[in-house]
């Protein structure tokens, strides 16, 4: 088996008197889609925020491609090739599609202090811009405003913008929220064809997803993992059952 | 969009005219006999000036510096006592003033930017008035009531004395800053500028050190609001720390919004209205009761509500969409 790309272990975050992240270990190895699932308010987003680097664990290291970046800054993780995408839709309204993915494209292509060059004829952010456009089927709205994008069409460039540095990994903060069923169908197929290529650490709460996509889940309940393990140990492990698969709310 | 397309929308049209008869306004004057107004003219191309390097930050990239004057004041300053002490050349000058502009705006901004929102406003506002406040006790240039000074020298190139050759060197500087003004916009630098304005967040999770950018455009726009003091101190002929109170930097926010933040001819907009306004309505309110005048602001100021509540991209919205 290969080694993990990205392993955070032992984190403990508190909030106060809440912990809501109690002693997480989580890895994920490269070309594997690892899932965290578990009930709303059950730490996921508090989890990935530690691991992108929004948040500061209390304790606990987390490990990407052999370095430790427990205190490295966001941008800095973004640029060794972590990437993440959001939970809610988080792109600049106010620039076209393309914008937003050449952005990206930029932001890792060398330091930006360049101050006389139009940057909308610079074929060197732009042709990977529509590049990453056309792969997440958005050529076509390349010039529409990012605001005026449908909600499903603002996940594609969610996911573009992630992918625009070539990210040896990709935390992915609910990809499906508010798809339609055909969208989260395209959806899951895009993924599927990503996961050779990259490792994936996937929140979702939709569970046909989730088993359809996973090469291991893990169970988040009360910022504990309760289980960890193939689609086939989750389905079957009586814990989770009832603190989570019984309870309906996938 | 190409310079002569841009003549055919209205506002390419609207500010094309302006820029001419900024371009010939000292002809205009002096065949019209009407020397005050050149004065006049000239202040707005400089404070124009400062107000572009101010939307630079507040408009493009959302930090709100309510010190923005505090560079009239620096430019000014080291003009002034180089000056004093017998350092007349402007190449001399110049520099420094620019060097020192830049310098204090690099300190402040690397304290000031660790701050958001209100923070930011009042951090700001508290370095400026340090800056007012030194200004105001240096009794050797003449504290409170500020110094005359000679005018810079660039001997064989300019004579500074003459009110249009120096009104000419203003504007020129003017066309500098819109030209600068409007590659920074539309360069890699400008984007990250304005997308951390935008999504800070977003920005950071695409891999930008946010903080760098930020302090570098705080530094350059407080490099051109150190231009403007240089140019302010020898308009007059004379420094003083009014140059730098917090109404100044307020008048500059006033302006950035009343002609369209974020725009690249928003802040010209604002400032010839803001001069035009404050010259125009304090003879009208003389001539309605004597001395009321004085107290123009009370018509200027429900005229700016009428701006924040009905033209929310300012004058400059008023000439139709933008491109681009």
């Amino acid at each position: 088996m290969a080694e993990p790309m990205l392993a955070a272990s032992g984190l403990i975050k508190r909030f106060g008197g809440l912990i809501a992240t109690d002693n997480v270990s989580i890895d994920v190895r490269p070309g594997e889609i690892h899932a965290l699932i578990g009930p709303n308010g059950a730490g996921k987003t508090t989890l990935v925020s530690q691991l992108t680097g929004n948040m500061q664990p209390d304790t606990g290291t987390i490990h990407f491609a052999g370095r430790d970046i427990t205190h490295l800054p966001m941008h800095a993780r973004v640029r060794l090739g972590l990437a993440r995408s959001f939970q809610i839709t988080s792109v600049l309204r106010e620039f076209t599609a393309l914008d937003n993915v050449a952005l990206a494209v930029q932001a890792h292509a060398g330091h930006s202090f360049r101050f006389l060059a139009d940057v909308r004829r610079d074929e060197s952010l732009r042709g990977p811009a529509r590049r990453g456009l056309e792969e997440v089927g958005l050529a076509a709205r390349a010039d529409t405003p990012a605001a005026n994008l449908s909600h499903g069409e603002q996940r594609q460039l969610e996911i573009a913008m992630a992918l625009a540095g070539d990210p040896r990994m990709l935390l992915l903060d609910e990809p499906m929220a508010g798809m339609g069923v055909e969208e989260s169908q395209r959806m899951i197929g895009f993924l599927q064809g990503l996961k050779d290529r990259r490792g994936m650490l996937l929140i979702e709460h939709d569970m046909d997803a989730v088993f359809q996509l996973a090469d291991r889940i893990t169970v988040l309940v009360y910022g504990r993992a309760i289980a960890s393990g193939t689609p086939a140990e989750i389905r079957a492990n009586a814990e989770v059952r009832q603190a989570y698969l019984g309870e309906g709310d996938a | 969009m190409s310079l002569i397309a841009s003549l055919r929308t209205p506002r390419g049209l609207i500010t094309a005219l302006l820029l001419l008869v900024l371009a010939v306004l000292p002809l205009l004057t002096q065949a019209f006999d009407q020397r005050y107004l050149l004065s006049i003219g000239t202040r707005i191309v400089i404070w124009a000036i400062a107000a572009i390097s101010l939307n630079m930050i507040l408009g493009y990239g959302g930090m709100v510096s309510f010190g923005h004057a505090v560079f009239f004041g620096i430019g000014g300053y080291a003009v002034g006592i180089l000056s004093h002490h017998g350092v007349a050349s402007g190449f001399v000058q110049w520099p420094v003033a620019i060097v020192a502009a830049t310098l204090w705006a690099a300190l402040v901004g690397a304290l000031s930017l660790r701050t958001r929102g209100l923070y930011f406003i009042m951090i700001t506002l508290a370095f400026a008035q340090l800056v007012f406040y030194v200004g105001g006790g240096l009794e050797a240039y003449g504290a409170d009531d500020g110094l005359n000074i000679s005018r810079s020298r660039f001997p064989g190139l300019i004579d500074m004395r003459d009110k249009a050759s120096f009104y000419w060197l203003c504007f020129a500087l003017l066309c500098g800053t819109l030209w600068f003004c409007s590659r920074f916009a539309n360069a890699r630098f400008g984007l990250v500028i304005r997308g951390a304005k935008s999504n800070e967040l977003r920005m950071m999770a695409l891999g930008f050190p946010v903080f760098r950018y930020r302090l570098a455009a705080f530094t350059l726009s407080g490099a051109f609001g150190g231009l403007a003091g240089i140019l302010l101190a020898n308009e007059g002929a004379y420094i003083s720390p009014a140059m730098m109170s917090w109404v100044k930097s307020g008048d500059l926010i006033v302006i950035v919004v009343l002609g369209g933040m974020g725009t690249l001819f928003g802040p010209l907009y604002g400032t010839i209205a803001f001069f035009v306004l404050e010259e125009s309505l304090k003879p009208l309110l003389d001539l309605l009761r004597k001395g009321w005048g004085e107290y123009w602001q009370i018509v200027f100021g429900p005229m700016l509500v009428l701006i924040a509540l009905y033209a929310r991209g300012g004058i400059d919205s008023l000439f139709g969409r933008r491109h681009g």
